[in-house]
């Protein structure tokens, strides 16, 4: 589609949207070969249209966490093995526990069902992990904070905040710790460790108070002068509909109930919390600096998730062949055609989202230095090394 | 545009007030400069402009603070966020956003502009600053000028009226320094902004002010013209110690107004044949006991030989040969972010370079356990209070004598020497900035290194305390420790190293006595050398000792 030619980022809601589409999917189906083909779709489309900022590494981390997930799976069958399948591969031996511990064993019989069992399992997590990787990769983190309703600023701030003082926290350790070297004291080890984390907890704390100075000064936190009656009426809003939705979800899943308690409710009380969070926004007199549009693309790569997600629930639901695979017999998996083709949609922003401009690329320190909060979050805000005081 | 009515402010912590009956007018489109010791109350007062103080840190404020008609007891800082602009010392400490254009638009959000007014603000302060090519940068890694003056921009797109700021250039090399100078004194002359700006290095700043404000030390202020607080000040920059010497009228702010007097000077000086001051000496009285080290065979306190350090893909130091002797200060200049940190961290082991060798005292640091480099080499980190490690200034003592197995008060002997009277219950933060380095001076020496390594050691300190401590380095100096100090500050340089190291860009560009590297530099020379150029004078000192021969 050469329409949307102009690099711009995806609203991060769509990819979010998408991704937990993919995730879905995910969710309902144990065959590998489908699992497999949604973690390529989603890697395809990570591929081509991720930045070069640093969270765009959050799909590589994800892989990884994925595939620990399935090796402790496998690794817990063959120790816990607990699937009594006919094919036995190795019969280790088995650990006798005590009465109480009845129903656990540790050894035993390892089983090409067991093991093929957890793998599926496994494979599963690793695949929805990857879908919300692939989240994580692509839409940037801080934007996506943006998108929330103006009610609930504060907390998106203080998510930006924790943040931003995460990595700067580690770095204060690193910097610590090298000053304890120059204290002719060691660096090393626990010891090491617990004589920096004091003082690193108040370097963070004096950085919160110069960072609350800073928004203070620049107009954070400014109301617009709302009259008592209005404020009541949010209120009333905000807790009646939220109320509503509770009973109307017990309703849901309350058998006994009457119908008029369940989905209706929902719905009403769905409408009054979002019309008090409307309302509770104004009070906020903030606007906002070049929001992400939320256009034909953004539509798309919706849709391009919620095909996968809708077609295998509902292939599910008809229990349709190749969706759940059995664990025995052990058959070759079989490739349904719908959910392929359902999966491959997954694959639109691909061409259907206009390439991503992203911040520039950013001098990252090596592996060594990298910190463990950046490997998680992807968010290796790491700063220039050569402007890192000791 | 800010009036002070007969104000005091007391914090509740502290007996007397920290500013007492203050009476101050700041008119529309000047800068004024705001000067004097440590703990005098510049940052209290500053903060009083936007309501910081008392409405954030408590204390009892009485009289009246108006800025542009707002009282600031009826209104917080965020209500003056329109008016009142404030950028701290540490710009990035006031970062919210991650981007330089988010940071721009962010104070214009919380005052609820219109979208179409946001994006026209963003543009015409990113030319009017010069960040156009940096909009999408991350905050975290632009340099020390650029983030300043984000900093500034950030508080500029509300379009306020006052502008203040708490030692914007103390961190900056002199480059940068001057970028932000610029900038600042194009928005008071064409924008006609109002800045208060507080600023320990005077000779950077002085020949912008149009008002100067003293804070004597007891709760009161002077103020006036720049030229008559600074001929009775009691610290001035090097410019205006010449001037004063010389009995030159009106004052000189700028190394311009002085050349233009300083023609009968420099013929004076031209009777004595060689500039004494090619071994500078702070005073007179005793000459310089050290000499430039290469000249003549002192021992060898360390050695670095080819050494390279990479983060990434990015050099750091490349192909660096260095060797540091006794009794020598040696200045290591150059750029924020050229090396100087990591050189000093490499010499100490912090660092593992990744080809060549370092050897301190004829060991490599890297494989030395904690304990026996303490007696080889000590450093300073650029934050001295990394160092301190207990609750109190006695407790600290205490530690490091046992550290450095020196007998018990050695630590607290060094600190009295630099630093008189601190409270030894005092809590290591409490102290003042100059307190805190001396107390981490008094820490390393404690050890009594053979290398000293100081990084940016005079970061917010005021003229007494850094002549204090170009004291302590030279007696380290005279006693026969090598001393390495990483700096920004010309004229620190000037006063006290024998020996001048340029970096840039990883690699060193000059290498060799103060008074050959630094007198031709446009960054890197003293006022008093551009004062008297061609001749080569560094210091006002030197010229001091020499006008009697000269007669």
């Amino acid at each position: 589609m050469t329409g949307h030619a102009v690099p711009r980022a995806l609203h991060p809601g769509a990819w979010w949207l998408w991704a937990l589409g993919l995730a879905t999917a995910a969710s309902r189906t144990n065959n590998l070969l489908l699992l497999a083909l949604l973690v390529v779709v989603a890697g395809y489309v990570v591929a081509a249209r991720r930045t070069r900022a640093p969270w765009a590494r959050a799909f590589r981390a994800s892989l990884i966490l994925g595939a620990v997930v399935i090796v402790v799976r496998v690794g817990f069958e063959i120790i816990f093995s607990t699937d009594p399948g006919p094919t036995v591969l190795v019969d280790l031996p088995e650990i006798p526990l005590p009465d109480w511990a009845a129903g656990v064993s540790i050894g035993g019989p390892v089983t090409l069902q067991g093991l093929l069992g957890a793998l599926r399992d496994g494979a599963q997590i690793a695949a929805m992990i990857a879908c919300v990787g692939a989240a994580n990769a692509l839409a940037n983190p801080s934007r996506l904070l943006k998108c929330v309703p103006g009610a609930l600023y504060e907390v998106g701030v203080s998510v930006v905040v924790a943040l931003t003082l995460a990595p700067q926290a580690v770095e204060d350790v690193q910097r610590l710790r090298r000053a304890r070297r120059m204290r002719g004291r060691t660096d090393r080890g626990f010891v090491g460790f617990a004589s920096v984390a004091l003082p690193s907890l108040e370097g963070a704390l004096q950085r919160s108070l110069q960072l609350a100075a800073s928004m203070d000064a620049r107009g954070y936190g400014r109301r617009a002068q709302i009259p008592d009656r209005a404020r009541r009426i949010t209120s009333a809003l905000v807790l009646g509909g939220l109320m509503g939705m509770v009973l109307g979800l017990y309703g849901l899943l309350d058998a006994g109930s009457p119908d008029a308690l369940g989905l209706p409710l929902v719905f009403v009380g769905g409408i009054l919390a979002a019309l008090g969070f409307r309302l509770a926004g104004r009070r906020s007199v903030r606007t906002r600096y070049r929001p992400d549009p939320w256009k034909s693309p953004e539509w798309i790569t919706v849709v391009a998730g919620a095909v996968p997600a809708v077609v295998l629930v509902l292939a599910r639901v008809a229990d349709e062949a190749g969706i759940v695979v059995p664990v025995s017999p052990i058959t070759w998996p079989v490739l349904p055609l719908l959910p392929v083709a359902a999966i491959i949609v997954g694959l639109l922003p691909t061409w259907a989202t206009p390439p991503q401009e992203g911040p520039e690329e950013t001098v990252i320190a090596s592996a060594r230095t990298r910190s463990p909060v950046s490997a998680v979050y992807g968010q290796a805000q790491l700063p220039d090394p050569s402007e890192v005081p000791l | 545009m800010i009036h002070f009515e007969s104000v005091t402010i007391t914090y509740s912590e502290s007996s007397a007030p920290t500013l007492r009956s203050i009476d101050l007018h700041v008119p529309e489109g000047e800068l004024c400069l705001v000067v004097g010791r440590t703990g005098s109350g510049k940052s209290t007062l500053l903060r009083a402009v936007n309501g910081h103080v008392p409405h954030f840190t408590g204390g009892t404020l009485a009289g009246r603070v108006t800025v542009a008609g707002r009282d600031t007891s009826t209104h917080r800082p965020r209500d003056l966020a329109d008016v009142v602009g404030v950028v701290g010392q540490d710009p990035l400490a006031g970062f919210v956003t991650d981007v330089v254009e988010d940071e721009l638009a962010y104070g214009m959000e919380s005052l609820g502009l219109a979208p179409s007014v946001m994006r026209k603000r963003v543009e015409e302060t990113l030319d009017l600053l010069g960040l156009a090519d940096l909009r999408s940068r991350p905050l975290r890694t632009l340099s020390g000028g650029e983030r300043q003056r984000v900093a500034i921009g950030s508080v500029l797109t509300t379009h306020p009226s006052v502008l203040v700021l708490d030692e914007p250039t103390s961190a900056l090399d002199p480059g940068a320094a001057e970028d932000v100078l610029a900038a600042l004194q194009r928005l008071v002359h064409d924008l006609g902004l109002t800045v208060l700006l507080a600023e320990h290095r005077l000779e950077r700043v002085v020949q912008y002010a149009d008002r100067m404000v003293r804070l004597t030390g007891d709760g009161g202020l002077v103020s006036g013209d720049p030229e008559t607080i600074l001929a009775t000040s009691p610290v001035a920059p090097p410019v205006v110690e010449l001037g004063r010497l010389a009995g030159w009228s009106p004052l000189p702010l700028s190394v311009r107004d002085a050349r233009r007097q300083a023609g009968p000077l420099r013929a004076r000086l031209e009777l004595v044949a060689v500039p004494p001051s090619a071994v500078p000496t702070p005073d007179p009285a005793t000459p310089g006991t050290a000499t430039p080290g290469p000249a003549t065979p002192a021992a060898t306190r360390a050695e670095l030989r080819g050494v390279t350090i990479r983060y990434g893909s990015k050099t750091i130091l490349a192909d660096v040969d260095l060797a540091l002797f006794a009794g020598e200060v040696v200045a290591v200049m150059g750029r924020n972010g050229a090396g100087k940190s990591t050189l000093l961290g490499s010499i100490v082991g912090l660092r593992r370079p990744d080809s060549g060798t370092v050897r301190v005292g004829g060991q490599d640091p890297q494989g030395m356990p904690p304990h026996e480099l303490l007696a080889r080499a000590g450093l300073v980190p650029q934050e001295a209070s990394d160092l301190l490690l207990a609750e109190t200034v006695d407790g600290e003592c205490a530690a490091s004598d046992e550290d450095a197995h020196a007998s018990p008060g050695t630590t607290r002997r060094l600190l009295d020497d630099f630093a008189p009277g601190i409270q030894g219950g005092a809590h290591p933060h409490d102290l003042s900035e100059g307190q805190r380095l001396s107390l981490a001076l008094a820490v390393v020496l404690a050890a009594a290194p053979a290398l000293l390594l100081l990084d940016e050691p005079t970061r917010g300190l005021d003229y007494p305390t850094k002549r204090c401590l170009v004291q302590v380095l030279r007696a380290s100096a005279a006693a026969g420790t090598a001393v390495v100090l990483a700096t920004h500050d010309v004229e620190l340089v000037a006063e006290v190293a024998d020996r001048v190291v340029v970096i840039a860009d990883g690699e060193i560009v000059a290498d060799g006595p103060t008074v050959d590297v630094v007198i031709s530099s446009p960054a890197f020379a003293p006022q008093v050398a551009k004062i008297l150029a061609p001749q080569a004078w560094l210091t006002v000192a030197a010229v001091a000792a020499a006008l009697p021969e000269a007669g």
